[in-house]
């Protein structure tokens, strides 16, 4: 591993070398072992248990045909596409407010980043009772007299994925709060009083000036929800459970029941490889400008 | 920080007689200033929204049954009962089981403890070695622990159940313990390599010609140096691993349950009729540990995940 260039070179730091083994470990087998191996499989028609005989493209023929799967990838696309504009335009707003020298800026702050402490069970679970139609807001809005008002996104199969978007937001606003808050708090006053100066209004200053000063934290903050976005599978399984019927599944939980329900291992593979290529096409990107450029530079 | 508290306060009570004091003149900020029930409006508003749900689960679980099929569940308990508390504690059912969510939350804390403990232990001494002893390669393998970590779960966890079976840990908690350890480290250890690199070299050169070594420098200097990062470490393990639920339903086996995944098992059951206020004092039970690690260690808690989102 430690390419010996003399014959004593080997044990030079061997302690360290034998403290990191868990993390080497790691890395080669776990990490681009196991991933190599489950692309490898997603060419093979396992069943129950892996096996070596290989189909080519078979799985990922069946998987693009699968109709539990086009809805797993549509109802992904749009609680990313919502959960990412959404989490931003919030995250940013209500930094900026805890940003206007306010009384009890910790209090808010603790308030509204608590929910993130919380597992997407317990978001689920609690989101799915208010949401619940026979007991919650529902009810409340048609007591009040409004008797023909609706609002059941979990038990609606065109609008569930919204009700499960609104307890993803609830959860996962507070952190991008607290990211756009440090990002804001590491802003230059005298920017501040230049446009004061030119006589720039506080909208404009924050979209022209500011913001293009955090494209740091900005693309930190997406990078965060973005991997976030791809993992969902908690709060689905607590809210709904993939349903009405198959409304609200998504890839995440496509890849669990293929492999340990439905005893179909081939394409829990499939599916989880195009998972993998999704995050690819995402990250690379976005390392290369993030890393690329600078080592080199 | 510090500053800003302090400047947000002088703000309130001297309003800014600052350099631009030409022509017009400071404007007179008074407390109840348009701007100021704006912003105070919308993030009263936007607090309340985000309370709302704990409020409704724990107005919710102080109820009985009947109340709650007749009344609104935003409305406060008329005879508050804690029944519910000490069903979902101690008699709720998940399958045969009526045990109560207390079985989820000791197994909880069975996975809990190894897993904090081992997690930080590898990561820190990854960190150490990474920052202060590095050898060939060792930078490629952070890289590859670094990428790793953007992998999504989905794509490794059946090779990592073969692996557990062949060493037939496949369904235990020392199984489970390991899973976390290994997810946990791409996040740790970058967080002890960032610290331990800040650490003045001169110590560990010091310390060096005192013929102190690998082990000797991380026990006797790096670790009493770097307790508040072991505190901020710990508080990103202990919430991440209480609210796991993916790794709990795979690696372990019913009756090794960890309390999020007995606790969905418990509300979401098909059979009998749903009392939704166990459930919901089952599911404030399940939230209790993270809650109170969040509230108690407050700033810490943003460092932690601060330090966990920015990279590098």
């Amino acid at each position: 591993m430690a390419a010996a260039t003399g014959p004593a070179r080997w044990h030079r730091n061997l302690s360290a070398k034998i403290a990191a083994i868990p993390m080497i470990t790691t890395a080669l087998v776990v990490f681009i072992g196991g991933t190599a191996w489950t692309v490898l499989y997603s060419f093979t028609s396992s069943k129950l248990l892996p096996k070596e005989k290989f189909v080519g493209f078979a799985q990922y023929e069946r998987l693009w045909s699968s109709s539990k799967w086009l809805i797993s990838i549509e109802n992904l696309a749009i609680y990313g596409a919502f959960s990412l504009i959404f989490s931003l335009l919030i995250g940013f707003v209500l930094a900026a407010l805890l940003d206007q020298k306010i009384r009890f800026e910790d209090t808010f702050r603790t308030l509204l980043l608590y929910p993130f402490a919380l597992s997407f069970i317990v978001t689920g679970l609690a989101w799915q009772w208010i949401l619940n139609p026979d007991f919650g807001i529902q009810q409340v809005v048609r007591n009040l007299g409004w008797e023909n008002f609706s609002f059941d996104p979990l038990y609606n199969p065109d609008i569930v994925i919204y009700g499960i978007l609104i307890a993803g937001l609830w959860q996962g606003t507070g952190l991008i709060m607290c990211l756009m808050l440090a990002g804001l708090r590491g802003i230059d006053e005298d920017i501040w009083k230049a446009a004061k100066i030119d006589g720039i209004p506080m909208w404009k200053t924050y979209i022209f000036i500011i913001i293009p000063m955090m494209r740091g934290i900005f693309i930190t903050a997406i990078v965060l929800i973005a991997s976030g976005i791809i993992k969902v599978y908690d709060l689905v399984v607590a809210q709904t459970g993939g349903g009405p019927g198959i409304a609200s599944e998504v890839p995440a939980k496509y890849v669990y029941d293929a492999m340990f329900l439905s005893q179909n291992l081939g394409q829990g593979f499939a599916a989880s490889t195009m998972m993998l290529l999704t995050v690819i096409v995402i990250v690379v990107p976005w390392a290369y400008l993030e890393f690329g450029g600078k080592r080199r530079g | 920080m510090g500053n800003v508290t302090r400047a947000s306060a002088d703000v309130q009570v001297s309003p800014v007689p600052q350099e631009m004091t030409g022509p017009r003149g400071p404007k007179p900020r008074t407390v109840l200033s348009r701007r100021n029930i704006m912003i105070y409006g919308t993030l009263i508003m936007v607090s309340l929204y985000y309370m709302l749900p704990l409020y409704v689960m724990i107005v919710t679980s102080l109820k009985g049954m009947p109340e709650i099929r007749l009344g609104n569940i935003f409305s406060p308990p008329v005879e508050i009962t804690f029944q519910p508390w000490v069903k979902a504690w101690a008699e709720a059912c998940t399958g045969l089981n009526c045990d109560g969510l207390s079985r989820g939350f000791f197994n909880s804390v069975r996975i809990l403890i190894p897993s904090v403990l081992l997690s930080i232990a590898i990561a820190s001494v990854n960190g150490y070695a990474l920052a202060n002893w590095r050898f060939k390669g060792s930078e490629t393998f952070f890289t590859i622990l670094i990428v790793g970590a953007f992998i999504p779960y989905q794509v490794m966890i059946y090779p990592i159940v073969i692996m557990l079976r062949e060493v037939g840990l496949y369904g235990s908690l020392t199984g489970l313990v390991i899973v976390h350890t290994i997810f946990g480290m791409p996040i740790l250890t970058l967080l002890f390599r960032n610290y331990f690199a800040s650490v003045p070299q001169e110590l560990f050169k010091a310390a060096r010609v005192d013929g102190a070594g690998f082990w000797g420098i991380y026990f006797r200097i790096m670790v009493p140096m770097s307790l508040p990062i072991f505190v901020v470490a710990m508080i990103l393990q202990v919430t991440g691993i209480w609210n796991d639920f993916l790794f709990g339903v795979i690696y372990t086996k019913p009756d090794l349950y960890p309390m999020t995944v007995q606790l969905n098992n418990i509300v979401n059951s098909t059979q009998g009729v749903k009392e939704y206020n166990v459930n919901m004092a089952a599911t404030i039970l399940t939230g209790l540990v993270p809650l109170t690690i969040y509230f108690i260690s407050g700033k810490l808690f943003v460092r932690g995940i601060a330090a966990g989102a920015v990279k590098g």
